[in-house]
Order: structure tokens, then C-alpha cells, then sequence
């Protein structure tokens, strides 16, 4: 047994849900080989060779895998896959773009944001919102995964000495092309590794109250969400959206405000270790999964949590 | 330009599904199901491709059981020109669901499909990709912008740090996210003008396609369940029960 996992990076670093991906690679079986596909990414390649755990990294720097187009990175897999038992990677928006299509190139099916591993080829997945948990075998001869970050814990970024393997495939298959992208900067940590999540919903009534949120998250090193609603409304951009279909955190603490809780949002937090809800109606559902409920006018409350921090 | 839309039947996004006590399933009956909510809005974009003159045909397609064909007059009732039914009680993953999409591409030769991100069912995200790649189109996954360009369509994609676009080759294959536009409902004149739309009827076997499922589901479970904490009186109550009893701050 073998496992190509594919890096999650930019270039420069490789991001920490390749961490958590190898953790599942590894309860897989077999050795492991990372695949390091960009441009100019030698050393994004490097860092992948220091994972606890990973035999081998192979480095496929080609202009054709710059921006992660699926056509091309696709191709790169698949010409791979064949001497690999399982394909895997991080079920964020990278994965879940190129994973399939290499599946349906090898004639396989894909299992989709696994949260543990129960054998070579059998895996454990929440569907309906989280509402069921599914256990699935596979009976393709390649197995490919994608790993929801939150289902392992992260092996060590240090540790291991893997070789770099350069791959000369320059898979440009020449049906789409990088426009442009607009890419959120910030400071504070990323939403799916924060341990704490501070998220707002439609009760912060407009972008500018987000302020408030993004005060108490300084004080706290925590990093900021937002429900559908609240994206919806633009009061954010959609890559704060946690939920079903949005982000899926699991911190130490996550701290919902003017969030009703819907079954969708609930999807994308409802693993983290403690849950607080600021909300100005007890009845909302989100008090149900609370460790902490706290009814109150936000706008009031929100200033004093702050002071108080 | 033809457009080819596809849409699922799904049990409706506001229940809250039980799992059966046998553990090998979710409970269905009796449950008010739906139009998949991003198959909506691949639905939704089709048309205002059509009212803005681009697209000349809107052919929408559904693979499942007879009642699925409820989904496709509602499609109809939006806007769609003519339905495809392709008909099976089998279970279909989203590899054969691909297959079988290819097949009705390679007939009806669309310049543009539009899928769903997501069934909401399965939480897959899955089939547009394998329909991209078995038909070799360019993929767009996870539009938040669409326009077509003469033989080409430009796609804003919601990626996990922001926006990102691309530019693909027609025909492509582009799946849509919750912020590409708002579905309309549809009118009640227009359900009924649906009535007479053509809805043409094909399974699996006609289509030539092998749909045996590759995954077996062991069990199905619920989930573990949160207990609701306590309420506490105040901020500074909130923020004690924090730091001295769950020590996460
Ligand atoms: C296909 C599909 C996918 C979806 N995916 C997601 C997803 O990934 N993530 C997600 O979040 N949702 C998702 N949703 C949407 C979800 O169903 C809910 O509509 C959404 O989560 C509601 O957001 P909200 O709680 O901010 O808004 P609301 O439900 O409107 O709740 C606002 C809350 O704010 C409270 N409030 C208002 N003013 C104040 C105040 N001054 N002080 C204190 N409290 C106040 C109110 O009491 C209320 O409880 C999805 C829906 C569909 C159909
Ligand atoms: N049985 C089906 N019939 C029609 N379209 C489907 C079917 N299954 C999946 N799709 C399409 O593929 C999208 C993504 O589904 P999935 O890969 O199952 O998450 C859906 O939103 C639909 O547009």
C-alpha cells in the first residue's frame, strides 16, 4: 500500500491542513509521498520534506500548475495515481476543484470529507448537514479522499528528512487560464486553524459592526466567521462563511453572535470544544448546542466583553 | 447557445433528518423533498442567460426516480425550454450521476452545463467535476460570477481565501455557490404553461451506461449529540465560567 497525499500550499509554505491530511494518510497504511505541485514551490517542497511521516515528496514546478487549474493539476495526478493505492487530499476549495476529476479520469469514485479512517478502505463521513454519519467501503482499486482538517489531529510539520523528487509533466492541457484573484489578507489567524472563532451573523445588521467582533478578536488571537446570512448581506466576504457549505471549524472556543444556529451553520461548528451564544432571543436554536448562552442585546454586550477582555 | 441544466431531487433543506433505528439509512418517507438549493441557482442562472440573449435553449435534466420529474417541471416553471428524465430507482453516486450526464451531453451537445456545487443530500461536490473531466471540458466549480464571452466564459470562483477567476474554453462545465444570484419562484401561470413543456423520458440501460455503485454503505448513524450548556447572567459571568471553568481564554 502507498499514498500520494496532495500538498495544500503557497509556494512558500505548505498550509496545516497538509498536516491533518497526512495524519489520515497514515492510518491509510503504507508509505507516504507528498506531492508538491506549483510554480516556484521548491520551497513549499522542502517544508513538505520535514513532515513527520512522509517517504517521499515529489516537486512538479511548471508554470501549467501556477494557480492549482484543475485541467492541468488533474492530468499531473492522474499520470501518478497508477502507482499509488490512495489518492488524498484536504477537502478545501483545491481538493474538492481537482480531486474528483482525477477520480473520474481513473474510473473511481471519490469519498468526500472523511472525519476518520477505518480501515485501507473504509471511511467515516457526515451527511445531511452533519445530521447522519455515514461508514463506506470502497471497492475501486484506488482510493481517492478528500480529509476534513477537523477529523485528525496534525502530525508534526518537523521531524522527517524525505527526499525531493523533481517530476518533469508539464500537464498545460490548454482549455482554461488564471485571470486574476482577490485574496483576503489579514492578520489574524486562518478561520479553519484558529482556536478561537469569534462569528456574527444577520443580527450584526451591517459590515461596519464587524469591528466590534474583530476587537475582541485581537484580545484574543482568535479569528472571525460569519454565518450565510451575514455573507449573503455582504456584510463580509464568503470566505468568513462557516457552515455545510462554507468553512468547518473545530476550535477550543467558538463564539457565535447574532447567529440564529441553523442546521447548515451548526454543520461548520458544532465540533468545537466549547460553544458560546450571544443572542437576544432564548428561544434560538443555536442555545441548544451552548455551552454558555447568554441572552442579550449584542451591541450592549459585545462593548463589554471586549472591556472586560 | 444550448445550456444544459441539472438538477436533483433532495429531501428539502429545512427538515432535519432522523436516521432509521436499523442503521442503514436516513428516514425518508413521508419527508417533503425538493430542487437541490444550488441546483436552484444553476436553474436560476441559466435563465437570466436567456433573458440577456445568450443562451438560445435551457434544457434541464434530472436522474432518479419517477417523482423526480416533479423537480423538472418546477425547473420548467422557471424558465427551462424541455426536460430529460432519466429514470431509476437504482442508487446513483455521483460517478454514475456524471456518466450519465455525459451521455445526455454527447446527445444533446450543450455549450454551457450548469450543475449544483453540492447535493445537500449526500454532501458530495463531486459531479460536475467528473462530468467535466469524462466529457474533457473546462470546469468553473463554485461560481459566484458568470459571463460569457464568444467562445469563452469567464468564472468567479469562491475559493477558501477569497475570489478567484478563471477563463475556460466553451463548452465548460460550471457549478454554482450560494452568492451567484437569487432564484426567482416561480409563477403560477408558468406552472401551468410548464404542464406542456416536452419532458422526455431515458434511463440508464438506453443511455448505455454501467451505474453499480463502487461504495457500500456499512452503517449510517446519528450523530453525537451537544447538550445544551447553561445560560449565564451577564458578560462578566461569561467570561469567569471562560477562564476559570473552561480555562479557554
Ligand atoms: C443550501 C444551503 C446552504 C447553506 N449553507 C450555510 C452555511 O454554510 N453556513 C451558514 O451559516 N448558513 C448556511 N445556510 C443558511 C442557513 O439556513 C441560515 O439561513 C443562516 O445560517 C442564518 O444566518 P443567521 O443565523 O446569521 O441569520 P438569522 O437566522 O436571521 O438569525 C439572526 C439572529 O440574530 C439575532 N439577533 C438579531 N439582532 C440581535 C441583537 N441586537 N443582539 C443579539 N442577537 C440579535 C436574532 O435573534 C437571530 O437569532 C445555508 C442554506 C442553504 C439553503
Ligand atoms: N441524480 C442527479 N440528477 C441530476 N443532477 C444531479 C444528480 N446528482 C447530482 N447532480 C448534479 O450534481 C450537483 C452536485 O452533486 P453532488 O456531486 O452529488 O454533490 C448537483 O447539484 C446536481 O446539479
Amino acid at each position: 500500500m502507498s499514498v500520494l497525499v496532495i500538498a495544500d500550499h503557497d509556494n512558500a509554505s505548505i498550509k496545516g491542513s497538509t498536516l491533518n491530511v497526512v495524519a489520515a494518510a497514515k492510518q491509510m497504511g503504507g508509505d507516504i509521498a507528498v506531492l508538491v505541485a506549483g510554480q516556484g514551490c521548491s520551497a513549499a517542497a522542502d517544508a513538505a520534506a520535514k513532515i513527520e511521516g512522509v517517504a517521499k515528496v515529489l516537486l512538479a514546478d511548471n508554470a501549467a500548475y501556477a494557480h492549482h487549474l484543475a485541467e492541468n493539476l488533474a492530468a499531473l495526478v492522474v499520470e501518478l495515481a497508477k502507482d499509488y493505492t490512495h489518492v488524498v487530499s484536504a477537502a478545501g476549495t483545491t481538493g474538492k476543484d481537482f480531486l474528483p476529476r482525477v477520480a473520474a479520469l481513473l474510473d473511481v469514485a471519490q469519498v468526500s470529507e472523511i472525519i476518520a479512517v477505518q480501515s485501507a478502505d473504509t471511511f467515516v463521513r457526515p451527511i445531511y448537514a452533519g445530521n447522519a454519519i455515514a461508514t463506506v467501503q470502497s471497492s475501486d482499486a484506488i482510493k481517492v479522499v478528500t480529509v476534513r482538517s477537523t477529523g485528525f489531529d496534525p502530525v508534526a510539520a518537523e521531524g522527517g528528512s524525505a527526499a525531493v523528487e523533481a517530476v518533469g509533466a508539464a500537464h498545460d492541457v490548454g482549455i482554461s487560464s488564471f485571470v486574476g484573484e482577490e485574496i483576503a489578507k489579514s492578520d489574524r489567524p486562518e478561520l479553519t486553524a484558529a482556536s478561537i472563532v469569534i462569528s456574527g451573523g444577520r443580527g450584526m445588521q451591517n459590515g461596519d459592526n464587524f469591528k466590534m467582533l474583530e476587537g475582541i478578536a485581537d484580545k484574543l488571537g482568535a479569528a472571525v466567521g460569519a454565518s450565510r446570512a451575514a455573507v449573503d448581506a455582504g456584510f463580509v466576504p464568503n470566505d468568513m462563511q462557516v457552515g455545510q457549505t462554507g468553512k468547518i471549524v473545530a476550535p477550543q472556543l467558538y463564539i457565535a453572535v447574532g447567529i440564529s444556529g441553523a442546521i447548515q451553520h451548526l454543520a461548520g461548528m458544532s465540533d468545537s470544544k466549547v460553544i458560546v451564544a450571544i443572542n437576544k432571543d432564548e428561544e434560538a436554536p443555536i442555545f441548544q448546542v451552548a455551552d454558555y448562552g447568554l441572552v442579550a442585546d449584542l451591541f450592549v454586550a459585545l462593548p463589554e466583553l471586549e472591556g472586560k477582555l | 447557445m444550448k445550456v444544459l441544466v441539472a438538477v436533483k431531487r433532495v429531501i428539502d433543506y429545512n427538515v432535519k433528518v432522523r436516521v432509521k433505528p436499523d442503521n442503514t439509512g436516513v428516514d425518508l418517507t413521508n419527508v417533503k423533498m425538493a430542487m437541490n438549493p444550488f441546483c436552484e441557482i444553476a436553474v436560476e442562472e441559466a435563465v437570466r442567460l436567456k433573458e440577456k440573449g445568450v443562451a438560445t435553449e435551457i434544457v434541464v435534466v434530472s436522474i432518479g426516480p419517477k417523482a423526480a420529474q416533479e423537480q423538472i417541471r418546477t425547473a420548467l416553471a422557471l424558465g427551462a425550454d424541455r426536460g430529460i428524465h432519466v429514470e431509476t430507482d437504482e442508487e446513483i453516486q455521483s460517478l454514475a450521476a456524471a456518466k450519465l450526464l455525459k451521455a445526455v451531453v454527447d446527445k444533446e451537445q450543450p455549450s454551457l452545463v450548469i450543475l449544483g456545487k453540492q447535493s445537500i443530500d449526500n454532501d458530495n461536490n463531486q459531479t460536475g467535476q467528473m462530468l467535466a473531466a469524462l466529457a474533457g471540458y473546462p470546469q468553473g466549480t463554485f461560481a459566484s460570477e458568470v459571463s460569457v464571452d464568444g467562445d469563452k466564459v469567464k468564472v468567479t470562483r469562491e475559493i477558501d481565501g477569497g475570489l478567484m477567476t478563471v477563463s475556460l474554453n466553451l463548452p465548460a462545465i460550471v457549478t454554482t455557490d450560494l452568492r451567484l444570484n437569487e432564484p426567482r419562484y416561480a409563477s403560477l401561470p408558468n406552472i401551468m404553461k410548464a404542464k406542456k413543456k416536452p419532458l422526455e423520458s431515458t434511463t440508464p440501460a438506453d443511455l448505455g451506461v454501467d451505474v453499480t455503485p463502487r461504495l457500500t454503505t456499512l452503517k449510517v448513524e446519528a450523530p453525537a449529540q451537544r447538550q445544551a450548556g447553561i445560560k449565564v447572567a451577564d458578560v462578566a459571568e461569561l467570561v469567569d465560567k471562560l477562564k476559570n471553568e473552561a480555562k479557554v481564554i
